[in-house]
């Protein structure tokens, strides 16, 4: 035990940064994985319970190994570089969309002390690397020389760039309450009961928010740059295998890392009536994954001139007005704040 | 992009040969058992329907008859992410470049499944001054497993599915329906298995 103590004393801070670092990654990457798989399940099967049927079913008792036999077949498919795409930026996108995503799990708050990395700019770091998803959309598209990509990518992108505002704006909302950016002191202004998170002072936000992630992970009612009936496959028409699997785990990651986010500003995140933990934070968030599933089976998709005058029409100005109705009440009603105890501005 | 791209040297219905490259780095068998197992588990279809028996490929998918309990529901439209092609329905000699195309940009391991008497053999089309309609989609692309019928049932194209799943594995894992002869079953796989070469295309 001495030596043991005395090896870690011995090695420099440094060093103990990156081996910690290491670590969480490896952590972060199992989290994701058994997030993908569970997901895939769940989508499948909650799909089957929409549509009154039993989903997977044969394949594993409840076809629990439905998930495991798609990951494995996904791997050893062939994988096809069609002619003249620029072979650089054609593999190179699956990977810039899938890797960052490992970042943004980094500042997640799953509980006061479970988190990989305690940055007091969480919000604005995962707000960053979430953009890196747009570059690699717009580059499958754009190398894979396919007509159906290169629309499925013009579409993600004015999407993703046109959805983040509107994030940003009902983010910036809760952060002017708080006074922090940091995931943490979020969620340590917020109590365990209900009636004491954000979402009862900041419901306009909450639901700009909820809109947004819908927007911003491409899922539906929003998933028009992979819609099938116009596009085939949008800009992955031209992946198969793993390059098409990447793209699949980026997405569930991506919708986990939104729920999460959702979670920690506004529904308390690891904060619960009894017992604060990260139980809280994974029934929240799963919760919410299960909300988006839902939402996915039960309205058709929306056409694309509609989804852009949503945001930049109605959610837009809605985000500015909440914004600034939050400023206003921070500046002119510190009583008002006062007794609802969010104080941290006046 | 578009099928007329090809270059039109010769017979453009001539049949493609459905051959496989080496694997790079050869696997020991119970892997490759095991990876067939996965995907005889995960076939994955292609939207692709040509004719009224593309209905029937519609009802497999819903509720009453549910391809997903065998993990088969995930459609995809686009070629390069599919593992079988159901030709369902009737092919035309307009139609049959695509569909060549579309065969070859699908990745290995590929199956073709023949649902219907139009893509079997021509059906009802198969008659004397006929310009049209292809006489079997195998005189394009190799087939794996023919579904009969005018058009079949969902059954049937259920059917058809585990033959593939039989192809890939050997083995069928689903208790055989009352009524169906299972010998028969066995040995309409087998027939078409060793038609095909008896290897996986």
């Amino acid at each position: 035990m001495q030596e043991i103590c005395t090896f870690f004393e011995n090695i420099p801070p440094l060093a103990l940064d990156v081996l910690w670092l290491v670590a969480v990654l490896i952590l972060v990457i199992a989290y994701i994985t058994v997030c993908a798989l569970l997901l895939v399940y769940l989508e499948r099967k909650v799909a089957g319970f929409v549509q009154r049927r039993p989903g997977p079913y044969e394949v594993g008792p409840y076809g629990i190994l439905q998930s495991a036999c798609d990951a494995v077949k996904l791997v050893v498919k062939q994988i096809i570089k069609p002619a003249h795409v620029d072979p650089g930026l054609y593999f190179l996108a699956p990977i810039l969309s899938f890797f960052p995503v490992l970042l943004l799990f980094l500042p997640l708050p799953f509980s006061r002390l479970l988190t990989g990395m305690n940055v007091n700019l969480g919000i604005l770091l995962v707000l960053a690397f979430s953009g890196i998803n747009v570059i690699a959309v717009l580059l499958a598209g754009v190398s894979s020389n396919n007509k159906f990509g290169l629309l499925g990518a013009a579409r993600g992108v004015s999407q993703s760039v046109a959805y983040e505002i509107p994030l940003l704006l009902s983010t910036l909302a809760i952060a002017m309450m708080t006074g922090s950016l940091s995931f943490t002191e979020i969620v340590e202004g917020q109590g365990g009961w209900p009636w004491q998170w954000n979402i009862i002072l900041q419901p306009v936000a909450f639901v700009i928010f909820i809109f947004s992630m819908f927007g911003e992970t491409n899922r539906l009612p929003f998933d028009l740059p992979e819609g099938e009936s116009e596009l085939t496959g949008g800009f992955h028409t031209e992946y198969s295998g793993m390059g098409f699997g990447l793209f699949f785990l980026a997405e569930y990651a991506n919708m986990v890392v939104v729920c999460s986010i959702a979670t920690a500003l506004f529904l308390g995140g690891y904060k619960g009536p009894f017992l604060d933990g990260p139980w809280w934070f994974l029934a929240k968030s799963w919760t919410l994954l299960f909300f988006m599933l839902w939402v996915r089976f039960t309205y058709p998709r929306i056409r694309f001139d509609q989804m852009l005058n949503l945001n930049w029409k109605w959610l837009l100005p809605l985000g500015v007005l909440n914004l600034l109705a939050t400023a206003f009440a921070m500046k002119f009603f510190p009583v008002v704040a006062n007794f609802f105890g969010f104080g941290g501005a006046a | 992009m578009a099928a007329q791209d090809r270059p039109l040297n010769g017979d453009r219905l001539a049949p493609t040969t459905g051959y496989v490259d080496n694997p790079v780095i050869p696997l020991p068998g119970p892997v490759n058992k095991f990876l067939d197992l996965c995907r005889a588990m995960s076939i994955w279809p292609m939207t692709f329907g040509l004719a009224c028996c593309a209905i029937e490929m519609m009802a497999v998918s819903m509720a009453r008859f549910d391809m997903a309990r065998f993990g088969a529901e995930v459609f995809r439209p686009s070629a390069r992410q599919a593992d079988l092609m159901i030709v369902a329905g009737t092919v035309s000699k307009k139609l049959a470049p695509s569909i060549v195309r579309l065969y070859e940009q699908m990745p290995a391991p590929k199956f073709v499944l023949a649902m219907g008497n139009c893509a079997i053999s021509g059906g009802p089309f198969a008659f004397k001054d006929q310009y049209g309609i292809v006489l079997g989609v195998d005189t394009l692309i190799p087939v794996d497993v023919y579904v009969p019928g005018c058009p079949p049932r969902p059954e049937a194209l259920l059917e058809g599915l585990f033959a593939v799943q039989h192809k890939l594995t050997g083995k069928r894992f689903w208790p055989v329906p009352e009524g169906l002869d299972h010998d028969f079953l066995h040995d309409a796989v087998d027939v078409v298995a060793a038609k095909s070469g008896g290897d996986k295309a």
